[in-house]
């Protein structure tokens, strides 16, 4: 039988590789993660069948690594989120995402009348429910929750 | 306390509201002491508040200080378009303390993270208004002898009400039990039962006011506002079931108080005034003394 027409994605040989990501929060790690702004080459798939999630979604980032701090930022869209390290194509490292207690930048207050919404103020929170993911505003003491969750 | 900013009644512990109460009664006893001599209070006003920010000035004057500011932002350089930032590092070059009420909710905390001398909160929106919440344990303390297991009663919009749902984190360190008394559109919201839910303190709900507060050590009245219903009907409805009448202070126990944090329209008849149990003039009176504990101790004139 002749090869059928597929495309492959290829393992990378130095790298990170993102799985578990629910697939319609994909551009939302992209965003987070500002891999719409770095020059290295990126392949991601996303509707990919999965048991845990339904659809995933899975990224491959070539020649890059990420810090704890940095990775922690998908916590609210992915909270599943596993991370293989690639080195020499070998799987080296596993990481899991780990919800952080406090968060600052990444999120909009979802309170009009709050000071992040009027001034230069950078958003921050504290992480009051780790499960369903809500968080109170360090500034106007709101809930922001799951559903209201607009990132910057 | 000392060079501290008081933004959220969250911030202070058990220990630090005793402070402020006892130091309060002390300059309630002797309320001239000319400790605040040289010292500059700016009072900001971004929006309106008359009653408080005289409460603050009366405050700074008993104790010597000198009041600068303003109370409303059309003459000042806010109306020009400058940021609350810049505002507050220019005003912290002319005074030792800022005591500030603003409209937007967290610019006080703002306020604390980029002013070099201490913020003293007077409002923040809907959200913390700590010196009202620190005279209203005053005075609970002051007319009850104790916070310890008291019954408060909180009467007419407890959706909103900022001064009550401090109230209730408050006193919710002290085994307090709580009625809510509102009508059904201006509920205490969820999120403050689950809280007490959480400590496992008691609280009822009803929307009779006369029925319910024969038990109560407090009853905190607050206004029933027509802006805050979504249907014109239904404030019709309900605007004169939340009125406090003197003959329905029969029957209440002899130690019952009634509070308001002002001011006052019509929820309170004025035949309620001439009653033992009215205290709210009281209460604004002791808003002068918790006002002076509060900015001798983060001025570190008193320990």
């Amino acid at each position: 039988m002749k090869d059928k027409k597929h495309l492959s994605v290829s393992a990378i040989e130095n790298g990170t590789v993102i799985d578990h990501i629910p697939a319609q929060n994909l551009f939302k790690v992209i965003t987070i993660l500002g891999l719409d702004r770095i020059p290295n080459q990126i392949t991601f798939g996303t509707n990919l069948e999965s048991k845990l999630l339904g659809k995933k979604a899975i990224v491959k980032i070539a020649n890059k690594y990420f810090e704890r701090d940095e990775i922690n930022r998908i916590a609210l869209v992915a909270p599943h989120a596993k991370l293989n390290i690639i080195r020499n194509y070998e799987v080296t490292e596993k990481m899991l995402v780990e919800v952080p207690n406090d968060i600052a930048g990444i999120v909009k207050c979802v309170n009009p009348k709050c000071i992040t919404n009027d001034e230069k103020v950078t958003p921050k929170f504290k992480v009051v429910d780790k499960n369903g993911v809500s968080l109170k505003c360090h500034y106007c003491e709101k809930i922001t929750d799951q559903e209201h969750m607009e990132y910057l | 306390m000392k060079n501290k900013s008081l933004v959220s009644i969250n911030d202070l512990s058990k220990d630090e509201i005793f402070r402020v109460l006892d130091l309060a009664e002390e300059f309630e006893r002797n309320p001239i002491q000319r400790i605040m001599e040289g010292k500059v209070v700016a009072t900001l006003f971004f929006e309106p508040s008359t009653r408080t920010s005289l409460s603050f000035e009366s405050a700074v004057n008993k104790l010597g200080g000198r009041v600068i500011g303003f109370s409303e932002t059309s003459t000042s350089s806010v109306s020009k378009g400058e940021t609350l930032k810049d505002t507050i590092l220019t005003v912290a070059n002319y005074s030792d303390l800022i005591v500030m009420r603003h409209p937007i909710e967290g610019s006080a905390r703002y306020a604390s993270e980029v002013s070099p001398v201490p913020i003293v909160n007077a409002g923040d929106g809907a959200n913390q208004h700590p010196t009202q919440t620190l005279l209203d344990l005053y005075s609970i303390r002051k007319t009850q002898g104790k916070l310890d297991n008291l019954k408060i009663v909180m009467v007419g919009d407890l959706k909103y009400g900022r001064t009550v749902h401090s109230l209730l984190m408050a006193m919710s360190q002290f085994n307090a039990s709580f009625t809510f008394i509102s009508p059904a559109e201006l509920r205490m919201p969820q999120e403050y039962k689950m809280y007490l839910d959480e400590l496992g303190l008691k609280y009822e709900e009803h929307t009779d006011l006369a029925e319910n507060i024969k038990d109560a050590d407090i009853v905190y009245m607050t206004r029933v506002q027509r802006e805050r219903f979504s249907d014109p009907m239904e404030y019709e409805k309900v605007k004169n079931a939340y009125i406090l009448r003197n003959g329905m202070l029969e029957g209440t126990k002899p130690n019952m108080r009634v509070l308001h944090p002002l001011p006052r329209v019509n929820e309170i008849n004025t035949d309620v005034d001439e009653s033992p149990k009215a205290y709210y003039f009281t209460q604004a009176l002791n808003g002068v003394y918790t006002r002076m504990a509060i900015m001798a101790l983060i001025l570190g004139l008193k320990k």
